[in-house]
């Protein structure tokens, strides 16, 4: 129904929104994992509370937070110019998608360290682990169900702010439904970027979940 | 030289408000090679004091020596490794549920910087130690607790202690399984030398497998002997309270009124029923047997009874004297219920 050239365009819609996705949740992580165990680490019940830390941080992660995504991705206009070049297209993106994603992902990484049974933690001190070993091999392990969910609704979250950036030039699928289905009255195409935004959400999701249950030893029955 | 020396220690928590003392001067020595208990009902500073041993809490005063060397003296460095030659073992078992039993006992022998296969081969003698050899890829989450606490065991004997560390382990357990787990500290104890300190809040416990006992009661350490003393004649009414594991207060013999019953503590080799029976004939008198008990007091059979005398005072005191000769240790029970 649609002619070569429509395909072709959301075939490249659909690999732009993958890759703003999926490298903006990857960069979010590298900048939001340490961020959320250090969150962790110097909290009040944490291995080596630090309230100056803890504080500061916290802080920053609340206040990016507090801004709605859209006007975070315009005041941002300078700094991904700075940084990319120019301030539209799907590379460009990225950085705002970052920017809001990582003080998310921060507070998803701290609230599931958090969550790590303490005994565990105090039989490692037992051993004789240090902080260190605590973090990588008992913390991030025990915790790593309560991770990967966090990272699959970080990734379907990420999904929808990269169609939301469609409005102001973003590229992707997003983008392909504002230049066509709002502004080009295409409802066609308009619904078929939906119908595929949908469709890769709920891969995203389930894919992710399989992964959690697969790697999940906890209550496992029979 | 005694494997763990506590002398004067303190520790308080500081609270908003107000200072907790959780341990007030406490001084312990417990030699090496020993299965010692540490009793105490729930609140009285026995985790306080068994953390304290391996400094997962500093001490607010005094000092702790594992073999002579005081750890507040060691670097953080030396002092994690000295923890490596501590094991401890749980209420909660503390395994890691996302790693199968085999990872489980290799765990601290990795922290260690052990080679996997040196490890994994290691492990599986323990695991063997603990009777669990065939449940070694199996998760946490698909063992009962007695399972959980024989892998916590394997896990804990991993890296070769010298001392093990048990905050009430088999509290969370049925009383049969409970049982099992503490004839295998008591084998690993005579197989390893190891010293054990259990702390608990069942004087069972005690009584099934340990050769010294200190009761702790509000921070403060109240009774320390040998079980047997102990059990026998309980100087404290924290004592008396955990071995009855009632609220019934005992009393000294001459303060006693007439009619209260006495508790009497035979020894091995005594039986019951011809020295009630004999003292029935002997005294023409009818005696009230409230409670009779057997139990295992390290290793010796024991046997305990709660009888009513007669409220005559002479035949009373004569009764007591005729026990007494016989070898059996007499106390007075007030408000037996
Ligand atoms: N980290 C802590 N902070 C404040 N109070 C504590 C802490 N740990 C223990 N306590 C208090 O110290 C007392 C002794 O606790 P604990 O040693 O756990 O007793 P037990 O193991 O004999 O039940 C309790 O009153 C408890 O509330
Ligand atoms: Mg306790």
């Amino acid at each position: 129904m649609f002619d070569q050239k429509t395909i072709q365009m959301l075939l490249e819609g659909i690999g732009d929104t993958l890759y703003m996705t999926l490298i903006s949740t990857a960069v979010a992580y590298v900048l939001g994992l340490p961020a959320g165990i250090l969150l962790s680490v110097s909290g009040k019940e944490g291995l080596h509370p630090n309230r100056i830390i803890h504080g500061s941080l916290g802080f920053l992660c609340n206040i990016i937070r507090s801004v709605p995504f859209l006007i975070l991705l315009i005041l941002l206009i300078p700094f991904t110019r700075a940084l990319v070049g120019k301030s539209y297209g799907s590379t460009a993106t990225i950085v705002p998608l970052v920017i809001c994603a990582a003080p998310y992902v921060a507070r998803v990484v701290e609230a599931a360290l958090n969550e790590v049974d303490p005994g565990v933690i105090e039989a490692a001190k037992a051993m004789g682990a240090d902080n260190l070993q605590i973090v990588t091999k008992v913390m991030l392990v025990e915790a790593r169900t309560a991770l990967l969910s966090g990272a699959t609704i970080t990734t379907g979250i990420l999904l929808g702010y990269s169609a939301m950036s469609g409005t102001v030039g973003g590229g992707g699928l997003g983008d392909i439904a504002v230049r066509y289905g709002y502004y080009r009255w295409e409802t066609g195409i308009m619904v078929v970027t939906v119908l595929l935004l949908i469709l890769i959400f709920q891969l995203i999701q389930n894919l992710g979940m399989m992964i959690v249950r697969k790697l999940d030893h906890r209550k496992r029955q029979g | 030289m005694s494997a763990i020396e506590i002398r004067h220690l303190t520790k308080r928590f500081e609270a908003e408000e107000h200072t907790l003392t959780a341990l007030d001067d406490v001084n312990l020595s417990i030699a090496s090679g020993t299965v010692y208990g540490i009793i105490g009902m729930s609140g009285a500073g026995k985790s306080t004091l068994v953390r304290s041993i391996n400094f997962l809490e500093k001490p607010s005063e005094g000092q702790v020596l594992i073999d002579g060397v005081d750890l507040s003296s060691l670097t953080a460095k030396q002092l994690r490794k000295e923890r490596s030659r501590i094991g401890m073992i749980f209420q909660g078992f503390n395994l890691l549920e996302q790693k199968n039993v085999i990872d489980n006992v290799c765990f601290p022998m990795r922290l260690a910087g052990i080679k996997k296969k040196e490890a994994y081969a290691k492990a599986r003698e323990l695991l063997k130690t603990v009777a669990l050899e065939e449940k070694e890829k199996e998760y946490p989450s698909r063992l009962s607790g007695g399972q959980k606490q024989r892998v916590a065991i394997a896990r804990a004997l991993a890296t070769d202690p010298k001392i093990l560390l048990c905050d009430e382990a088999t509290s969370a357990l049925d009383p049969q399984t409970a049982g099992s787990i503490l004839r295998l500290l008591k084998e690993i104890n005579e197989k390893l030398k190891l010293t054990i300190v259990i702390i608990t809040h069942q004087m069972n416990v005690v009584t099934e497998i340990c050769e010294r006992v200190a009761i702790v009661e509000n921070g403060k350490l109240v009774e320390e002997g040998p079980v047997e003393c102990i059990f026998e004649a309980p100087q404290t009414d924290a004592a008396r309270e955990l071995i009855s594991g009632t609220k019934e207060a005992y009393m000294p013999l001459e303060k006693a009124e007439n009619g209260t019953p006495v508790r009497i503590v035979f020894r091995e080799n005594s039986s019951f029923e011809p020295l009630i029976a004999n003292t029935i004939l002997k005294f023409g008198t009818p005696i009230n047997i409230l409670k009779a008990d057997t139990r295992n007091v390290n290793g010796k059979a024991k046997g305990e009874m709660i009888l009513g005398l007669p409220g005559d005072k002479e035949k009373r005191e004569a009764i007591i004297r005729y026990f007494r000769e016989r070898g059996l240790t007499v106390t007075e029970v007030r408000d037996y219920v």
